[in-house]
């Protein structure tokens, strides 16, 4: 009743917000703490690896396959490179590829997703049927056509996953400016007078964004592992560069006989993949304003 | 002030609202009554310039002090919504971008019109007083306001913008009874403070018959009825209208079905 007085949360300052969203969600802590440090083994590689020369060019004859132990904390591997270090910078190679796959998919769907929701129409027709059919084929096997053309590397995996990665984010942001462009707050600010692409920009994007946000954060393990397996295919970064699922690749064979050259990259895939998972899902709690009113 | 002739709204080939006469001067307030679906928000979007883009044919004529806006473009619409011709929508806080807090979205409208830095946020602390709420309502999201809450600052906003018109779309149909006189006694407070000119849709006669000078009785997108209140109202002259004014509750009356 208006009467009396709503009791209402005072306004808070937005970082005492988050400290307070992640004391109630101490999962979403973890995922963040897992991805904190990815980024920090990822910057500062060549200072916290005991043996940074080895992931470049070089192979060392006289120490291949030592077991966990010693100057090599976690064995090395068939030519004889240290395989910590490896891991680490490793790091390097799989952010940057879920970071730009990431962006570039984002860049495109997203808007192109929002217009085509919010304007409806022949625009809406042509922008989905364009999607549908990069959806048409099976990401995985478009993007190994797509890395075997333009030459297996790092950065063409990464340009290939982006490739098959956009339609998503256009499809979920179409289906959020659909409902949001149904509003009343949309309705309501073309009412006050509001631009056309303002109202798209201020009111429907803003409000399609959480969706969004999870789900790239998501989609990170997703886009990690797809790297993963494009370079386990023989299709992603090559040899010297230190990634995760060439790691794998290389190791397969020596599981019996030599675990960790394979298991060490392995782990550091599903710990990450799990990282990018529980802060998605935190995430999606948190950018929900009404959030805090349903706990 | 805002003259309408002639108005008629389709989608395809039929006919959402047909109004052969509307006028709405300084200070007055007419009243729009009506079921659902009977054309009443239809004629309001229509005068807001807002039919086209949602597909709708509109044809007739929709004048304010003189000017034509049924040609006017694009441009000329979104100078006079808001700052000439505000709305106040049925859901209040559905009416708000939950993702923006209230002075944010406060601030950003009257940026929009051109009232930016200290001139805007003296308006709108003005506004604001003058709809009773206090200013720390600006720090909050719509979720954290009540509908009553919600609606009176929808009406700040039109206070602040200096609006001419306000088309009232069954603004207190959200609201329960004590939170809907509150609003109904501010827009009284408004038609004589600031002689805004009022359209008032409702579906409820009571409230209109409190609050307009005059009433248009709406069916199926045709006028079946128009004149002063009262005489509407005590003496109605289409069995539409009696049908609508029969189902006005009266206080200590026992309704044997």
């Amino acid at each position: 009743m208006e009467t009396v007085p709503l009791e209402v949360a005072p306004s808070r300052a937005p970082l005492k917000d988050f400290g307070a969203a992640l004391r109630r969600q101490p999962l979403m802590a973890i995922g963040l703490g897992i991805i904190v440090v990815l980024v920090l083994i990822a910057i500062f590689a060549p200072l916290i690896a005991p043996h940074p020369s080895d992931a470049g060019n070089v192979t060392h004859p006289t120490e291949t396959l030592l077991s966990p132990g010693g100057g090599h904390l976690l064995g090395t591997d068939q030519l004889g490179r240290d395989v910590l270090t490896r891991v680490l910078y490793g790091a390097r190679t799989s952010l940057l590829i879920v970071v730009v796959v990431l962006a570039i998919s984002a860049a495109i769907g997203v808007p192109l997703g929002i217009v085509a929701g919010a304007t409806g129409g022949w625009v809406d027709d042509v922008i989905m049927r364009i999607t549908d059919i990069f959806l048409a084929f099976p990401a995985l096997l478009l993007a190994l056509a797509l890395a075997t053309v333009l030459s297996p590397s790092a950065e063409h995996a990464a340009l290939a996953i982006a490739v098959t990665w956009w339609p998503w984010y256009a499809r979920l942001a179409r289906g959020s400016a659909l409902a949001i462009a149904q509003r009343g707050y949309v309705e309501a600010a073309r009412a006050l007078g509001v631009p056309k692409w303002k109202v798209l920009a201020r009111h429907v994007l803003p409000n399609a964004l959480p969706p969004t946000i999870v789900q790239l954060s998501l989609d990170a393990a997703g886009i990690m592992l797809t790297a993963a397996a494009l370079s386990f295919l023989g299709l992603g970064a090559q040899d010297p560069t230190p990634e995760w699922g060439l790691m794998v690749n290389q190791g397969q064979g020596l599981l019996e006989t030599n675990w960790w050259v394979a298991i060490v990259p392995g782990v550091a895939i599903i710990v990450a993949a799990v990282g990018f998972n529980l802060l998605g899902d935190g995430l999606r709690t948190l950018l929900d304003p009404k959030a805090g009113r349903r706990r | 002030m805002i003259a309408v002739r002639d108005l008629e709204v389709a989608f395809g080939d039929r006919v959402v609202a047909r109004v052969p006469s509307l006028e709405l001067a300084g200070g007055e307030i007419v009243g729009l009554a009506g079921e659902s679906g009977s054309g009443k928000s239809q004629t309001a979007l229509a005068v807001l310039g807002l039919s086209r883009s949602l597909g709708a044919r509109v044809s007739g004529s929709i004048t304010l002090d003189g000017e034509e806006l049924l040609d006017a473009s694009e441009a000329r619409w979104r100078e006079l919504r808001g700052r000439r011709i505000a709305m106040v929508m049925q859901s209040p806080r559905g009416s708000l971008n939950p993702t923006l807090r209230l002075g944010r979205f406060f601030l950003r409208t009257l940026a929009l019109h051109g009232i930016e830095g200290a001139d805007a946020e003296a308006r709108m602390r003005a506004a604001l007083a003058d709809v009773s709420l206090t200013d720390d309502l600006l720090g909050r999201y719509p979720h954290q306001v009540s509908g009553g809450q919600a609606q009176r600052f929808a009406i700040a906003l039109a206070v602040a913008l200096r609006a001419d018109v306000l088309l009232c779309d069954e603004p207190t149909s959200a609201l329960d009874v004590t939170v809907q006189a509150q609003v109904v006694a501010l827009l009284k407070r408004l038609r004589e403070e600031h002689g805004t000119a009022m359209l008032f849709i409702s579906h409820d006669l009571a409230v209109i018959g409190d609050l307009a000078d005059r009433v248009v009785v709406m069916r199926d997108g045709a006028v079946v009825e128009a004149g002063a209140t009262s005489e509407v109202l005590h003496t109605p002259g289409d069995a539409y209208t009696r049908a609508l004014l029969d189902a006005v509750p009266v206080i200590g009356q026992r309704r044997i079905a």
